[in-house]
């Protein structure tokens, strides 16, 4: 295998619109990491299983792990680095730091996001909605318990669209 | 004193939630030095193989990479514990697993360091594998090390055992199995390596034990310590999967050494199945004499550990099969019987509870068939048998504070289990189990006379406070416990402290976040280096206030008379006093365990200043049909000694529930022909959002009097009673008792249709274990 020549791709990625020169074969986890330096997003087995590499693609979580950023041209790109506004965290990045629902803080962007995503079509969400939106994505630490509560602080604090 | 404290007991938000939350947070493969390239490892495909030849020249070959190395480029043999020195960085002579690391490569991107592995032709003889325990015991022409596969044998007796139980009322035996099973952290393992122009080797990993692999550096690159530094980057998960020495952290070093670049290797999730370091497959008989009222007369536990290819922590983990069984209970005599066996499966090590829920399994179980057969409820045999507080058991563990039985209480009441448990609905149980942990191992892996944590204070003229330690937070919140006990001791808030740990460059040790010692030591050598800051401020300002500096308090960034709070000075000004009339203010505290060995071979394995102690009940919902069990509901009461900061305790025991409801129902490594089954995320079951239970947690304060503001541990303990709960509440539901953990519909099933309504081992293999070293016993057990 030789270096494949890198290819201009348009992408829009938390309101910014850049072009990025890369490498074809590479995903979405990989340009975003290593290309852009948001190394917020994060891998746990780049198969598609854990959704620890979870973005939000026009509004929708979406693996970045099996994402090309080729298909991906005029889409919608939000990652945890987009979250805040300016240097405010979004209430849902303030929920999850005051009530411990990040422990290690791996699966949290792809958590955080996912929730966000919920919030935006579901500002009051009931727990088995939560459940459910969420029960994709992994974590090992928390036994989700004070994940389910943080969305739902966030949510009664209007969270949805912030 | 309770009423005083501003930030010890206080569900705070803790130093690093935002750098999480906001994923500024740097993980070990987050880094990348400029001019950084990739390195990967080629791995044993054979469980057991002897090498022949490895042979590099093609994969050298190929543009783009920079190096290749082999065994015979890192010759020196390391293992975590001083015993067990059998591992090499890459195989040498032979492969002991699949997975077992032969050759790496370092190249200018990912694909061609892929490319290259394939290019390396490695010529082995394959050898006959032993994949199980009796394979291992019934041995082979070829061991898997030295002259047997086994690793090791060790026997114990603390009073007459036999005697106990031939005279007891009522004796029985019960056989039981716990399938292997891994940590899984979503942060696969990776390490970043630089090498200098100056000669120093810099090591960024994830790791939960940064002295332990700055030591094995030390010795397998043959370089001095002095020109290593080991930085544990946040673990992104650890659950003791990342407090071994692993293949990759050397490796990475030698090819920034080789090739003068930075490498990273982050390993695959694949190769983290392989790597390991998780539960052993423990085999166990556990036979105990009662009374007639059910109070324990003696007991004999046996334990055969399936250890994997290697050995690294398994001596302590074959101990601690047989260690805390008398933490719980009375038992006034005991016999422990151990042995670990080598067999060509990924090497087994600690896992969250470290060799203690194995047979705390076993023996919860074996305690409520008992009971039913006594006449006794599930509850009442425990409290009869109940240790009591500031005791001593029989194989010589120090017992101080002990809220086991408010945990039960707790648990019992809120789950009102006595009352339920008789009149379920169809197909729902409820199962009672409690269990005890270390608040930290009493000892070193390697024996010495240092510190085991230590604590550096620098206070700058604003007030601020620059804390260094050398524990490492893996998401248990470590980083909050230093910062609170400083804050709370100085009188200054959270946002004061800068933390800087886990550096070998820069902080003092500590030796590692695993046995739940952080909170416990590293917590007790901040509080000191804390204490003596603060006893020179008080002086200062006590001079300028002109007062005894008794009659000083310090909170919320001021120190002031406490009869005339108006009276007083910034904690800012005091720093300046003292800076102006001594220098530089600094501080620094540390934490040694008292000696709690008791007087035989083996007694390292066990003491820790203070123990843990966790009750729960589980509801469960079957459905005799699939033989599926549901875990709707849990109670679980946890004595944590105190609360430093309840928020984050409640997370460790619910995470710890969590965690234990994956062993108790889904998780197993297994292998076929040494590969393991199901090595990735989607087959390896683990429980998620939509199998969590509803979870009643209670903490239980007891106050210990050694624990930082009387704190015990959280991360591991509240485990330990829910496997064996589980299976209770099983055998509640549905009248079938499930022997062998993971508890899968396919067993469940099986033992509606068994003649005898169970599932679980038959026998034990014929071993002869070693002459049982009779050790003395404390003075309050003799001649019991």
């Amino acid at each position: 295998m030789s270096i494949a020549d890198k290819v201009a791709v348009r992408l829009r990625v938390n309101g910014e619109d850049m072009a990025v020169m890369v490498l074809p074969y590479k995903t979405l986890l990989e340009v975003l990491r290593e290309d852009l330096g948001l190394t917020g997003t994060k891998h746990g087995c780049e198969l598609g299983e854990c959704s620890t590499c979870g973005v939000l693609v026009d509004g929708k979580p979406y693996l970045s792990c099996l994402a090309m950023p080729l298909d991906l041209e005029g889409r919608d790109i939000v990652t945890v680095e987009g979250m805040a506004r300016g240097s405010d965290p979004h209430p849902l990045q303030v929920a999850f730091a005051e009530l411990g629902a990040a422990q290690c803080g791996y699966c949290t962007p792809a958590m955080l996001l996912t929730a966000m995503a919920l919030l935006d079509r579901n500002p009051n969400p009931s727990r088995q909605a939560i459940k459910d939106a969420l029960s994709g994505v992994l974590c090992r630490c928390t036994g989700y318990v004070k994940i389910f509560e943080a969305v739902e602080l966030a949510a009664s604090r209007g969270a949805a669209g912030g | 004193m309770a009423d005083d404290l501003t930030i010890i007991g206080k569900s705070l938000t803790k130093p690093d939630a935002y750098a999480k939350v906001s994923g500024q947070t740097k993980f070990a493969d987050d880094l990348a030095p400029p001019r950084m390239v990739y390195g990967r490892i080629l791995r044993s495909p054979h469980p057991h193989a002897r090498i022949l030849s490895v042979d590099t020249s093609r994969a050298r070959a190929l543009p783009g990479v920079l190096a290749v190395i082999t065994g015979d480029d890192l010759p020196v043999k390391f293992g975590i514990l001083p015993v067990s020195q059998d591992e090499e960085a890459l195989a040498r002579e032979k492969v002991r697993y699949v997975g077992d690391p032969i050759a790496a490569v370092a190249a200018t991107d990912e694909w061609i360091a892929d490319e290259a592995l394939e290019l390396i032709e490695v010529q082995v003889k394959t050898l006959p594998a032993f994949m199980s325990i009796p394979d291992a015991i019934a041995g082979g022409n070829e061991p898997i090390h030295g002259q047997s596969n086994v690793h090791k044998a060790v026997a114990l007796e603390f009073g007459d055992t036999e005697e106990a139980i031939q005279a007891a009322a009522y004796s029985r035996e019960d056989l039981v199995f716990f399938e292997g099973n891994t940590h899984l952290p979503m942060e696969q393992h990776a390490a970043v390596a630089q090498y200098g122009a100056d000669g120093k080797l810099t090591l960024w990993t994830s790791s939960q034990t940064p002295h332990y692999v700055h030591r094995a550096l030390g010795k397998v690159l043959e370089l001095p310590m002095s020109r290593i530094r080991v930085i544990a980057t946040p673990n992104g998960g650890g659950f003791g999967g990342k407090s071994d020495i692993f293949s990759h952290e050397l490796v990475a070093a030698k090819l920034a050494i080789v090739t003068g670049r930075p490498v990273k290797i982050t390993l695959t999730r694949e190769e983290v199945f392989y790597a390991h370091r998780g539960r052993h497959p423990v085999l166990m008989k556990v036979r105990t004499g009662f009374s007639k009222e059910g109070r324990i007369t003696g007991m004999q536990f046996q334990s055969f550990l399936d250890g994997g290819g290697y050995g690294s922590y398994g001596v302590a983990t074959t101990y601690y099969t047989g260690a805390l069984q008398a933490t719980t209970y009375a038992i006034p005599r005991y016999r422990f019987e151990g042995v670990r066996l080598f067999t060509n499966k990924p090497p087994c090590g600690p896992k969250r509870g470290h060799g203690t829920p194995q047979p705390r399994f076993a023996l919860e179980i074996h305690l409520d068939k008992a009971a039913e057969a006594l006449g006794l409820d599930p509850v009442e045999i425990r409290r009869r048998n109940l240790v009591r507080p500031d005791s001593r058991t029989v194989n010589w563990l120090r017992i101080t504070s002990c809220g086991l039985d408010d945990c039960i209480n707790k648990v019992v009441e809120g789950s009102r289990f006595l009352e339920r448990r008789r009149a379920m609905p169809s197909g729902r149980g409820l199962g009672f189990a409690v269990s005890s942990y270390l608040t930290g191992a009493g000892t070193a892996i390697y024996w010495n006379d240092m510190p085991h944590s230590e604590v550096q204070l620098k206070l700058d003229r604003n007030g601020g406070v620059a804390l260094l330690c050398g524990a490492i937070d893996i998401g248990q919140g470590s980083d909050h416990i230093l910062a609170a006990i400083v804050a709370e001791v100085l009188g200054v808030e959270l946002e004061d402290i800068q933390l800087t740990t886990a550096d070998t460059d820069l902080t003092p040790i500590d030796l590692g976040s695993y046995s739940s010692r952080v909170t416990f030591m590293a917590g007790n050598a901040a509080k000191a280096a804390a204490e003596s800051v603060r006893q020179r401020l008080l002086q200062s300002a006590a001079m300028a206030l002109h007062c005894d500096p008794e009659d000083l308090v310090a909170r919320g960034r001021r120190i002031f008379r406490r009869t005339r709070p108006e009276d007083g000075l910034s904690v800012a000004q005091a720093v300046q006093l003292v800076e102006a009339e001594q220098g530089v203010v600094t501080g620094t505290g540390s934490y040694t365990p008292p000696r709690l060995a008791g007087p035989y071979k083996g007694s390292g394995v066990g003491p820790s200043p203070a123990y843990s102690y966790s009750a729960a009940v589980v509801e469960v919902d079957c459905d005799p049909r699939t033989g599926e069990v549901r875990v709707p509901e849990v109670w679980i009461a946890h004595d944590i000694g105190r609360a430093i900061n309840p928020v984050l305790v409640e997370g460790q025991v619910e995470g710890s529930v969590y965690m234990a409801l994956g062993e108790a129902l889904m998780e197993e490594q297994s292998f076929r022909l040494g590969l393991h089954k199901f090595p990735s995320l989607l087959e390896y079951k683990s429980p998620t959002a939509l199998e969590a239970p509803v979870m009643h947690t209670y903490l239980v304060e007891t106050i210990d009097r050694e624990g930082p503001f009387g704190a015990k541990e959280a991360g591991q303990g509240p485990l330990l009673p829910v496997i064996p709960a589980v299976a209770n509440a099983v055998y509640n539901a549905l009248g079938v008792r499930i022997d062998e953990i993971p508890i899968t519909p396919d067993k469940v099933l099986k033992a509606l249709h068994d003649k005898g309504k169970r599932v679980g081992p038959k026998s034990v293999p014929a071993f002869g274990f070693p002459p049982l070293i009779k050790s003395d016993v404390p003075e309050e057990w003799r001649g019991k």
